[in-house]
């Protein structure tokens, strides 16, 4: 009698929990299938596309859970996105468990659990093969360094005060700035410095490895079941060597290793490192500051530019016009994100290296000044052709009817829909986090992927963007008022 | 004396829709003109060639001292263009008064940029011609809130604002209520008796009547069919 009343007082209490989810590895026997996330994108050597056979994912996770699944006697499924959101996804259940160089820090336990350690890891500093000046750690100060957005190097380098850290969305942008000079050092991971930076002949990378942290797999609290399944597979894999023989085939075995054998390692909950007090108010504060400083020299250019844009296409000759008009047209007809990308990454090839801050200011400019034109253009010929014949006859000359007829009376059509272009403009402000500009959206994913406060941050920052572009619509609303009180 | 405005074998056509045949005709100073004809027949397109607002194919124009030629180059041409619509004041069908300028601004405006008179003397010039059209008081009003009538007294003020020898009238009461236009009659008479030399379209008969001395009645392609002195 007395172990049933129990029994029912488990299944009252777990009842709840239950109910939201089922444990994770009664369905991954149910269907058969391990389903495991990571990004396809991350880079090499984790999980990559084969260079011979792009559809074909390849890396040492991918032969990892391949080899940990048929432990288990299953399939394993994979399951890309993007890395900053795999927890996240995750924990929406987007798969079952993690396998992508996820690191355990403080921050990632409070929000999930995770597997025994399946590699050690440590991060490498990588340099110019002519640089002798930076030889440790210390020696980064005051430099400009990138790394990972979001991952553990990030926090080490961002942690440290004194380190300017760039955040990358993937390794290999981050090598090739560091090539072409835009960057002092690069501070990733050990085995991602291995393969991107120790064939390269313009790149060194340090002997001196700073921190160490574990890759471990990742799971939902309301899975032990799961996690302990992987756990007993991955001791398996790691006392049949399976392990190393990966590891060696990846050219990632070293004698830190040899720790993954000592179950005295495997309490993941040891490994912690320092748990950053990240003033997340501030980082979003300056990045609406960046995200604002912007959005007004932006607009500055596509003022200008598209004003000369707008002169060319009405009384350019012919050579002048096809230019503008071409111009015009390509601009429009090409994503933003594209030509950021050319500005940044692609101008290099050519011998023009813009820095990010300049590159963002330049790409958003120059993609609005078409907008611009365009709108200036509508906005003079709406204009009756009296008013330039009136102001002619007057005998003023094209330059003068412009600017003291034609032009004062267009800016009144022109306004509102500027104004408009600028809001947008400052909404599209958030794609130059894609170069590294620190502003408000990039400030944003950094906060959130730190603390997996999605929901909170997501709406203050919301709420930031919403106040600075609130008093441009007012404003623009006010002008269109007086453009309809103003007409007849 | 010589006339002061020669038209010599003009010829102008949209595409091959010919609007001036082969039209000579001289006007001097001091006469009041008045240009009749069926609507459509091309009597504001003369008026509008005078000035080169458009351009013509055949003949020539000379205004005083200066020749416009047809087929000219606008570009290299530009400062004859200018000295001729500087001395040849127009007046229009629908005013196309500047609507974001006060009235006294938009008599300003040009003498300023164009004649390079300083503000002061620009000013005092202006308050003088709002005086003679009666509109002294609607000075700082802006175009939009004059009646029709006022609208166009503002227009041939503007007109006046650039000292011209003469001046041209491109319909000036057809888009005027019938009320209306006496106040725009009674303004161009004055003008006439002042003896400005004044080129005038219209259909008016209190304009054809009362102030012109000589009528040119066009028919088909801009021929002269009667030039009558009054």
């Amino acid at each position: 009698m007395k172990r049933y009343l129990i029994f029912l007082l488990m299944w009252v209490f777990c009842f709840p929990v239950l109910a939201h989810s089922e444990e994770a590895w009664d369905r991954v026997q149910k269907t058969g299938e391990l389903r495991w996330g990571g990004d396809a994108a991350g880079g090499a050597p984790y999980v990559f596309p084969d260079a011979d056979q792009p559809d074909n994912l390849i890396g040492f996770e991918i032969d990892l859970v391949e080899a940990l699944a048929k432990k288990l006697g299953v399939q394993a499924k994979f399951v890309s996105v993007q890395w900053d959101q795999l927890v996240p996804a995750l924990l929406r259940d987007d798969f079952d468990a993690v396998f992508n160089g996820l690191e355990v820090t403080q921050d990632r336990l409070a929000a999930i659990d995770f597997s025994i350690p399946y590699y050690f890891f440590s991060e490498q500093i990588t340099v110019r093969a002519e640089n002798n000046a930076i030889r440790t750690f210390n020696d980064l100060h005051g430099k400009k360094v990138g790394t990972l957005s979001a991952t553990l190097a990030h926090k080490i380098l961002e942690d440290d005060g004194n380190i300017t850290a760039v955040g990358y969305p993937s390794p290999v942008e981050a090598y090739r700035d560091l090539e072409i000079g835009r960057l002092d050092a690069v501070f990733m991971d050990v085995p991602i410095a291995a393969f991107y930076a120790a064939g390269n002949p313009k790149l060194k990378n340090l002997s001196d490895l700073a921190g160490e942290g574990i890759y471990a797999a990742g799971v939902r609290k309301d899975s032990p079941q799961l996690k302990m399944k992987i756990n007993e597979a991955l001791i398996q894999l790691i006392q049949s060597g399976e392990l190393k023989e990966i590891y060696l085939k990846w050219n990632m075995w070293n004698e830190k290793q040899d720790k993954l054998a000592d179950p005295k390692q495997w309490d993941v909950k040891r490994a912690h490192e320092k748990n950053p007090v990240m003033k997340f108010s501030k980082l979003l504060l300056l990045g609406a500051g960046m995200t604002l400083i912007l959005s007004f020299l932006s607009m500055a250019i596509a003022v200008i530019v598209g004003s000369a844009i707008c002169a060319g296409k009405l009384y350019g000759n012919f050579f002048v016009r096809a230019v503008c008009n071409v111009y015009v047209e390509v601009v429009r007809g090409t994503p933003l994100l594209i030509q950021l990308y050319l500005l940044y990454y692609g101008l290099p090839n050519l011998g023009i290296q813009l820095p990010a801050f300049a590159a963002a200011v330049l790409g958003l400019g120059f993609n609005y000044a078409a907008y611009e034109a365009e709108i200036y253009r509508a906005g003079l010929l709406s204009l009756p052709k009296g008013q330039e014949e009136a102001a002619r006859s007057l005998g003023m000359t094209g330059w003068q009817a412009h600017r003291f007829v034609l032009v004062p009376q267009a800016v009144r059509t022109i306004l509102p829909p500027s104004t408009n272009d600028f809001i947008a403009l400052f909404k599209d402000t958030s794609l130059v986090s894609i170069i590294t500009v620190m502003e408000l959206t990039r400030a944003y994913t950094t906060a959130a992927t730190t603390t997996y406060r999605f929901l909170e941050l997501g709406l203050a920052t919301a709420a930031l963007y919403f106040l600075m572009s609130f008093p441009l619509s007012l404003w623009s609303r006010r002008m269109e008022n007086q453009k309809h009180a103003s007409v007849h | 004396m010589l006339p002061y405005i020669k038209i010599k074998n003009l010829g102008k056509s949209y595409g091959k829709n010919e609007i001036i045949r082969d039209l000579s005709l001289d006007i001097n100073s001091g006469e009041v003109i008045v240009f009749k004809g069926p609507s459509g027949i091309g009597k504001s397109t003369l008026l509008r060639s005078l000035t080169y607002l458009e351009p013509f194919q055949k003949g020539s124009i000379e205004v005083g001292k200066y020749v416009l030629n047809a087929n000219l180059d606008r570009r290299k041409e530009r400062e004859t263009i200018r000295a001729v619509r500087t001395q040849l004041g127009f007046v229009f069908q629908f005013f196309n008064l500047f609507p974001h300028l006060t009235v006294i601004e938009n008599l300003t405006l040009a003498p300023i940029q164009v004649l390079r008179k300083s503000k002061e003397e620009a000013l005092e010039d202006a308050q003088k011609l709002l005086k003679k059209v009666g509109l002294e008081e609607k000075a700082n009003f802006h175009p939009e809130q004059l009646s029709g009538g006022q609208r166009q007294r503002v227009g041939i003020a503007r007109a006046l604002a650039m000292k011209p020898k003469a001046i041209l009238f491109d319909e000036p009461t057809s888009s005027l209520d019938p009320e209306m236009k006496g106040e725009i009659v009674r303004a161009m008479s004055d003008l006439a008796s002042e003896g400005m030399t004044m080129l005038i379209v219209t259909h008016e008969p209190a304009v054809v009547e009362g102030i012109a001395s000589r009528i040119v009645s066009f028919g088909a392609g801009l021929e002269v069919l009667s030039d009558t002195a009054r």
